[in-house]
């Protein structure tokens, strides 16, 4: 490769507590281009380890753009087993990690063993440094923070991830987080605490000249593109943005989504919470949207999903509330949507809805492991199913659903069944073009077309991640000005065509890994509610149920076109 | 698929772009489905077409041979109207920001077509006057570049043809045979025709209904290509406006609510010119704004006597004030960037209606209801086409 790659990579056994520089293969570029793709490969044969052995590696990569001046090129992904849904799962994430890393010299880390006792990783040029960190185990991630120093960025679990809290979170720098799918806990089962880079070296380009033109092609694009930067676009109210309009299309999950509107969203709107805190824009390194908001008394302002599932999911219209428990997850290192949720669905069992201040307790007793929460905290499908009633948890193979009722959009509800590391709507994100319009808007309450759209815009996603760029850029622009900025950072000579197929070969690779642990067409598959009840009806609206024939028949066709031999028989 | 296939066959087949049986329009689910019946006619084009589906990563391709006049306008583009390296450029805002140039194939070769739609949205055959577009998410993709393809065509063949007059007095070799075909092209255009029209679906107390009424009467009489445009109606706060990427004549469900304030971000999905329709409610004189592409508005517009150093650039920046029919031209990009209409339109609104803009279309604005703004864009748009062929005509008659 003439640039973006370092083509070195740091492998490092906690257990030994030693650490190797191997060479980043060239095939594995080229096969793979990074982020989830590199994560990917690296976790074949290793996949049907349990979660928490010391064997399961645990794979932070950047991609090829990092560190370079592409548009929004300061994202990294982490990647092992999920020990929630038991699938590979890879998380996104912003903030500056995957600079620093990239420019410390590394394309990605892979941590193997588990340390006899709590240890902090300082990753340097010079290589890796083991801290004793038995003083930090304990503390929440804000209190770790105070002790760092404001240069360094850093990955580290909190309370919730040294017990093995199923969906623990990582934080990076401060409020980036590796949020779903209990990453944290695998982290934890490794004695890891905390991960420190510090690096500015810099990464090679390998044509200046056609990055700069290539840059100003994305540009160009995101600037005449509203929901970027529009009067009430992502860069001015962050993702909360999407409150109003999910809240105006009446799929806005409410009362763990027995209803699909909440007359009170408007208290915790991306207006109201930048009005209310006096937001200002923050985000990654090297990004022009900043679509990150912080209040000016430093509060972390919370994103749309965190909001509208600790709002509308648990019928809680209180804003401080929100915020405050969104700072909870973060303290305690918690995934917000699968926290939220899972206290909505005990909530449903227990037949009543939770004051705010019920809510938060409930945040604190999953943190702690204590009481109640030492129950909730194995997920709201474990939890329904220890008390007989499954079927009450909202999840697709054991992730929490997100803040878009499917109900309101088929594409959205087919990509939740399809997507290989359970209920997430990153996978596809067929709410661009369902709901947002972008680049076209489709009829969201049909399936007709619904499963090549669908397949596409997952190898395309899949391409996304593993470059490592951001999803809200492809409102605008599209892989056939990224294929450009890759071409010039890397100098090869991709095309959107050749991504794509890089795409396919992540995603059926992560298939046939859900395979090998036991997943099966029965699993790509929707909470039955979904199918039964409807979301909400005036006489303008009615979100219906699901039409479960309409759904498998879509099912079905997604199967042939990806080349799958499942039957749905 | 086939559904949506037949629902798009239908509208460009209404909207006089190719009748059914010169269409292919192929959807690719789990399998592939063909709608129109071109390939009935042609078996041998299935084929190639097939081809370019399976090497392509795309849901619907479409192959188009256009009626009239647009036969006829693409024959004679092929002739005389191409740029050093063979391709057709016009100099529309919607060819700029959409199709930047188009290519053109000497046939129906799956290498040649692949190639140009890596590249571009839509490609003209030469050897069968046909137009190939496609879809990566919906076919109405495929439909919206057919029908931006086309209005493209149109308007660079009738400016060039009158730019041509112009530069060359049409005394040069080519002006007989020029001037023939361009009599026969003539006759088939037609103004927006005025009679029985009922108006007060447009004046409906409804917001809503008026708004949807209003985008269907100017996609009926032809003032804007349906996916283009946008709409508008200001009530007690809040600006009743349509959705980006809507279709206007089927606005039943793609009219957002936005407050004035800004106090709800619903407006996320409202046409990409929610600022300039903002600005102008913001100075209180209007309260029902119209915006089309009516295509000799459009070409009259583009058609400038002065010399500028680039013309390129007057699309967002002419520096001559100029008026058709009295109504000021400006200039400006989509959007709300630097050089957006946003700086422009509402300017021009505030001492008048109507305000056309540099090769792209007409704002009109009333207080009352759509009544007046639509009158007034069909009788801008009856004034800009007579005013052009008064023009053409002077020049044959000086010969
Ligand atoms: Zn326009």
């Amino acid at each position: 490769m003439e640039g973006g790659y370092t083509g070195r990579y740091l492998a490092v056994d906690l257990a030994e507590q030693t650490w190797a520089v191997e060479e980043t293969p060239e095939d594995l570029c080229n096969e793979f281009l990074g982020g989830r793709g590199f994560g990917v490969a690296m976790l074949r044969g290793h996949i049907t380890k349990d979660p928490f052995s010391p064997d399961m590696p645990l794979i932070i990569a950047t991609g090829p753009l990092v560190g370079t001046p592409s548009p929004t090129s300061g994202r990294f992904s982490v990647i092992s087993r999920s020990p929630l849904t038991g699938t590979v799962f890879d998380c996104s994430v912003g903030g500056r990690f995957g600079t620093r890393l990239k420019k410390v010299g590394f394309d990605f880390v892979v941590f193997t063993g588990t340390s006899p006792d709590w240890v902090r990783v300082d990753i340097t040029r010079e290589g890796v440094v083991f801290n004793p960190a038995h003083e930090l185990a304990g503390l929440s991630t804000g209190e770790v923070m105070k002790h760092l120093d404001k240069d360094l960025s850093y990955g580290l679990i909190g309370p919730a991830g040294e017990r093995f809290v199923s969906f623990a979170s990582i934080v990076f720098d401060g409020h980036y987080l590796a949020g779903r799918g209990g990453l944290g806990a695998v982290m934890g089962a490794k004695h890891l605490k905390l991960i420190t880079v510090r690096g500015d070296g810099a990464v090679r380009v390998y044509s200046e000249e056609k990055l700069k033109k290539a840059r100003e092609n994305v540009m160009r694009l995101l600037r005449a593109t509203p929901a970027i930067f529009g009067e009430f676009g992502l860069s001015n109210f962050g993702t909360a943005a999407l409150v109003d309009l999910i809240h105006a299309r009446r799929m806005e999950p409410t009362m763990n989504f027995r209803q699909s509107f909440f007359p009170d969203s408007g208290k915790y709107s991306g207006y109201r919470m930048k009005t209310v805190y006096d937001t200002k824009k923050t985000g990654c390194a090297g990004c022009p949207i900043l679509c990150k908001k912080q209040g000016s008394g430093g509060e972390v302002i919370p994103e749309f999903e965190t909001a509208s599932h600790f709002g509308a999911l648990n019928e809680n219209n209180d804003l401080s509330s929100i915020v405050e428990a969104n700072h909870l997850c973060n303290d305690y290192g918690l995934d917000t949507i699968s926290t939220a949720s899972t206290i909505a669905c005990y909530s449903e069992i227990q037949g009543r809805s939770f004051s705010p201040e019920e809510l938060l307790s409930h945040i604190k007793l999953i943190g702690e492991r204590e009481g109640i929460g030492d129950a909730l905290a194995e997920g709201s499908l474990r939890y329904a199913g220890s008390q007989g009633v499954p079927e009450l948890s909202m999840t697709v193979k054991g992730l929490e659903l997100p803040a878009y009722d499917p109900r309101g959009a088929y594409g959205m509800a087919l990509a939740y069944a399809t997507s290989n590391r359970g209920a997430c709507h990153l996978r596809a994100y067929p709410i661009s073009y369902e709901i947002l319009r972008k680049p076209v808007a489709v009829n969201r309450f049909s399936f007709e077309g619904k499963a090549r759209m669908v397949k596409i815009s997952e190898d395309m996603n899949a391409v996304i991640d593993s470059l490592t760029a951001c999803k809200f850029v492809f409102f605008g622009a599209s892989l056939e000005e990224y294929a450009e900025v890759l071409n010039a950072v890397t100098g090869t000579s991709h095309d959107v065509q050749s991504l794509l197929a890089i795409g396919e070969r992540i995603w059926d690779i992560e298939r046939e890994m859900n395979r090998m642990n036991g997943f099966t067409w029965k699993d790509d598959n929707l909470p039955e509610r979904f199918f039964r009840e409807a979301g909400y009806e005036d006489e303008k609206v009615v979100i219906p149920p699901i039409d479960r024939d309409a759904f498998l028949d879509a099912l079905r066709r997604y199967y042939r076109i990806r080349g799958y031999e499942e039957s749905t028989e | 698929m086939k559904n949506l296939l037949n629902k798009y066959l239908r509208k460009l087949s209404l909207q006089g772009l190719a009748r059914p049986e010169d269409i292919a329009f192929l959807g690719i689910d789990d399998q592939v489905f063909i709608a129109g019946g071109l390939l009935d006619k042609k078996p041998l084009l299935r084929e190639p077409l097939l081809e370019v589906t399976e090497r392509m990563n795309i849901n619907s391709l479409l192959l188009a041979i256009p009626t009239e006049p647009m036969r006829s306008i693409i024959d004679e583009l092929l002739h005389w109207g191409r740029t050093g390296n063979g391709l057709l450029l016009p100099r529309d805002t919607e060819t700029r920001t959409f199709l930047h140039d188009i290519p053109v194939v000497t046939g129906l070769k799956p290498d040649d077509i692949v190639e140009a739609l890596s590249h571009r949205k839509s490609v003209i055959v030469e050897s069968m006057g046909g137009i190939v577009t496609y879809g990566t998410i919906s076919p109405e993709q495929a439909f919206v570049f057919m029908s931006s393809t086309c209005f493209s065509l149109f308007v660079k063949y009738f400016h060039d043809h009158l730019k041509y007059l112009k530069e060359t007095k049409g005394r040069d070799e080519y002006a007989e045979a020029r001037m023939r075909r361009f009599r026969m092209i003539g006759r088939m255009v037609n103004p927006p025709d005025r009679r029985g029209i009922d108006y007060s679906p447009l004046e409906s107390e409804d917001v809503h209904k008026a708004i949807v009424a209003a985008g269907k009467l100017l996609v009926e009489k032809g003032l804007v290509d349906s996916y283009f445009g946008n709409i508008s109606a200001f009530r007690d706060g809040i600006i009743y406006i349509s959705e980006t990427a809507s279709s206007l004549e089927e606005l039943e469900d793609a009219i957002d609510e936005v407050p004035m304030d800004g106090s709800s971000s619903v407006g996320i999905t409202a046409s990409s010119e929610l600022p300039a329709h903002r600005a102008v409610y913001g100075k209180g004189r209007h309260r029902f704004i119209l915006h089309g592409h009516p295509r000799f508005t459009v070409i009259g517009s583009m058609l400038c006597e002065r010399d500028c150093d680039d013309p390129d650039l007057c699309y967002r920046g002419c520096p001559e004030e100029r008026e058709i029919c009295g109504v000021p031209i400006v200039s400006g990009e989509v959007g709300a960037g630097p050089y957006g209409i946003v700086n422009t339109v509402p300017r021009a609104l505030e001492s008048t209606d109507a305000v056309i803009v540099y090769g792209h279309g007409i704002f009109t604005a009333g207080e009352d209801s759509f009544r007046m703004p639509f009158m007034k864009m069909m009788e801008i748009e009856r004034y800009a086409m007579e005013e052009y062929f008064r023009q053409v005509d002077a020049f044959h008659q000086k010969r």
